[in-house]
């Protein structure tokens, strides 16, 4: 336990909640409270990564450079962090920035079945000496064997780490565990979890992924993020410091800043609605869940139903314009006949 | 009716796809196939075809140069560095596959007439192929367009090792295509790779940010353009009319393959290796053409 650190993903997950709108004046105050809790890293930058501000995913209220000086000059103690998922970023147009604004720590990510993607860009950051993880999203999607695979590959790369996204909140605890042991077991990797909170399992997640030897909590304070949002680091922190663990972690700092910027602020509203849950239980990327809301008005369907039949096509991070592709389907079924789709749905 | 003579360089998926393609084509064949290792399974493929082979690489197009006059590279980018030299040297024409960007980018339907004069011709990427008909044709017709973007997804199955240590400078190429293409400054290219099975077939949206678009001559346009791709890319299909919806255009476009060599779902591989060989037979065409004016 005295090694695990705290990766906070706040000023990056929590975009998705704000549909990316997220001001250059939140992330310099929330930078500049935060900066002495004990955190190790600040994420920044548009929800899906660096390169990640268009149509299909939402564009960004300020460009990634922008939000990444504003909190590196807010920055001291606790190192500035980017995500970045190749097919959308890219090393020329997001990486080298990203390196000149003095960004310390480097997470690239892909779909979980598809870690070979990262190898050019973990290998150009490694060569670099920059520390640098790997990340599998939406790992329910993919066996735990599987998941070995693509990480000893992340291994080879270079990376100093890996970080295993639950992106649609649909792990359970024993699939958590079935991973994180396995990780542990057969890779060299420090290993870390990011949770998201479909189904209400996002601390309990996080604290078996611990038990399994995970060494990297990936959270964000109040849980601010896509969809039911993330592991809420004050909480899962109070958790282990009665547990007798990482007392140098300020939970009084932290629990300010989530009640000051996300709650106060930002006036975030945590819970889980019914559109979340059906998300979980669909395994479908918790960041469609703004997305499918707004489609679903325009074509007049439940977006409930939009869900599932993502579920079903098994889309993956990235993939929005789907959304648009089965809505219209489903608008054109249901003019066809109104119940056929109900039905179909029951069988 | 008198065959241009093709070489193939690679013998990958790719290559084997080329093949049987130019061996459905009236004024095509293939009197070389070029690789490394004559146990590959593109080797035997080739020739239990009867197709002359070659583990001698570009070489083997040193020692004979009189065996072709076009040659297709399947190989790799850094690899085509290498034969673009030599190529330029012996003078064939050149359709290059990989992402080297190396010759005049191509794309038949928008400039392949103007690519005819060209030695070395690029053909982007399958997202590029894909979009950039589509793109070119609105661009020209639409006034005031900000931002163009699109996203293409491809089953991970037909993306093979080449596709996925590149996706960085397939990202990048096709961003600069479709600025190149379109005459719009700021654009966006999105590639994701889906695992799911059975494999999804190729599916691209573009998103063309403009105000008070003129949907009626949008959608009379990619309906066009649909129908003189369909003409060498047979699985194109437009899988919903434009709409226009806060305040972008979104366009939906499926690629199924032709199952020639690669599976239906390669709609990204057959749109590529389809657009390569619409290019060699136009300059067969042509080159058929003059030959018989000279003899007359």
């Amino acid at each position: 336990m005295k090694d695990v650190l705290i990766f906070d993903a706040t000023m990056r997950d929590g975009s998705h909640a704000l549909k990316h709108q997220l001001n250059l004046d939140t992330i310099s105050k929330y930078c500049k409270m935060i900066d002495k809790a004990g955190i190790y890293t600040v994420i920044v930058g548009h929800g899906n990564g660096l390169g990640a501000s268009s149509i299909q995913i939402g564009l960004a209220k300020h460009s990634d450079v922008e939000m990444l000086q504003t909190a590196k000059n807010s920055l001291k103690n606790t190192k500035l962090g980017i995500y970045m998922i190749p097919g959308f970023g890219t090393i020329k147009d997001n990486l080298i920035p990203a390196i000149d604004c003095g960004v310390d720590v480097f997470k690239i990510g892909c779909h979980c079945t598809e870690a070979d993607v990262m190898k050019e860009h973990i290998e150009y950051l490694s060569n670099l000496s920059k520390e640098t993880y790997g990340v599998l999203m939406c790992s329910h999607m993919a066996e735990p064997k599987r998941i070995l695979e693509e990480a000893l590959k992340i291994q080879s790369y270079g990376a100093k780490g890996i970080i295993l996204m639950d992106s649609a909140g649909a792990l359970l605890d024993e699939d958590v565990r079935a991973r994180i042991s396995l990780l542990k077991e057969k890779t060299n990797l420090k290993i870390g979890f990011h949770a998201h909170n479909n189904l209400g399992l996002a601390i309990s997640n996080t604290l078996s992924a611990l038990e399994c030897g995970a060494e990297i909590i990936d959270g964000t304070t109040m849980g601010f993020g896509a969809g039911a949002g993330n592991c809420q680091l004050e909480v899962v922190l109070a958790i282990l410091q009665k547990k007798g663990f990482m007392k140098q972690i300020n939970l009084y700092n932290l629990m300010d800043v989530a009640d000051e910027v996300i709650a106060k602020d930002l006036e975030y509203k945590k819970g889980i609605n019914s559109l979340i849950t059906i998300g979980g239980i669909s395994g479908v990327f918790s960041a469609f869940t703004e997305k499918v809301k707004n489609v679903a008005q325009i074509y007049k369907i439940d977006p409930r139903d939009i869900f599932v039949e993502l579920g079903k096509r098994k889309v993956v991070g990235g993939q929005e314009d789907m959304i648009i592709d089965v809505a219209m389907n489903l608008a054109q079924k249901k003019k066809k006949d109104a119940t056929s789709y109900m039905i179909e749905s029951l069988l | 009716m008198k065959k241009i003579k093709v070489g193939i360089l690679g013998t990958g998926n790719i290559g084997c796809d080329l093949l049987m393609k130019i061996q459905k084509s009236d004024i095509l064949e293939c009197s070389l196939f070029m690789g490394r290792n004559l146990d590959s399974k593109g080797m035997k493929f080739a020739s239990e075809n009867n197709i002359n082979i070659s583990d001698k690489s570009i070489n083997a197009l040193i020692e004979n140069p009189e065996l072709c006059d076009i040659v297709f590279d399947a190989t790799t980018a850094s690899a085509h560095k290498t034969h673009a030299e030599i190529l330029k040297t012996l003078d064939k024409y050149t359709i290059d596959l990989t992402p080297s960007l190396i010759g005049q980018m191509c794309v038949p339907m928008v400039n392949g007439e103007e690519c005819l004069n060209k030695k070395n011709i690029n053909m982007i990427t399958c997202g590029g192929q894909a979009t950039i008909p589509i793109v070119n044709a609105i661009s020209k017709i639409q006034e005031n367009i900000k931002y163009i973007e699109i996203a293409a997804s491809i089953a991970s199955k037909s993306a093979g090792p080449g596709t996925r240590a590149n996706i960085d400078e397939f990202t990048q190429t096709t961003k600069t295509a479709l600025s190149v293409f379109s005459n719009v400054a700021n654009t966006k290219a999105i590639i994701i790779l889906n695992p799911a099975e059975p494999p999804i077939m190729m599916h691209n949206t573009i998103y063309f940010l403009v105000d008070n678009p003129n949907m009626d001559k949008i959608i009379q346009t990619t309906y066009e353009v649909e129908a003189n791709l369909k003409k060498y890319i047979p699985g194109y299909k437009i899988i919903h009319k434009p709409t226009y919806q806060n305040g972008y255009v979104v366009v939906m476009v499926q690629v199924e393959g032709s199952g020639d060599y690669l599976p239906k779902y390669s709609g990204n591989l057959d749109i590529i290796t389809c657009a390569s060989v619409k290019m060699a037979e136009m300059y067969a065409l042509k080159r058929i053409n003059n030959e018989r004016c000279i003899n007359i």
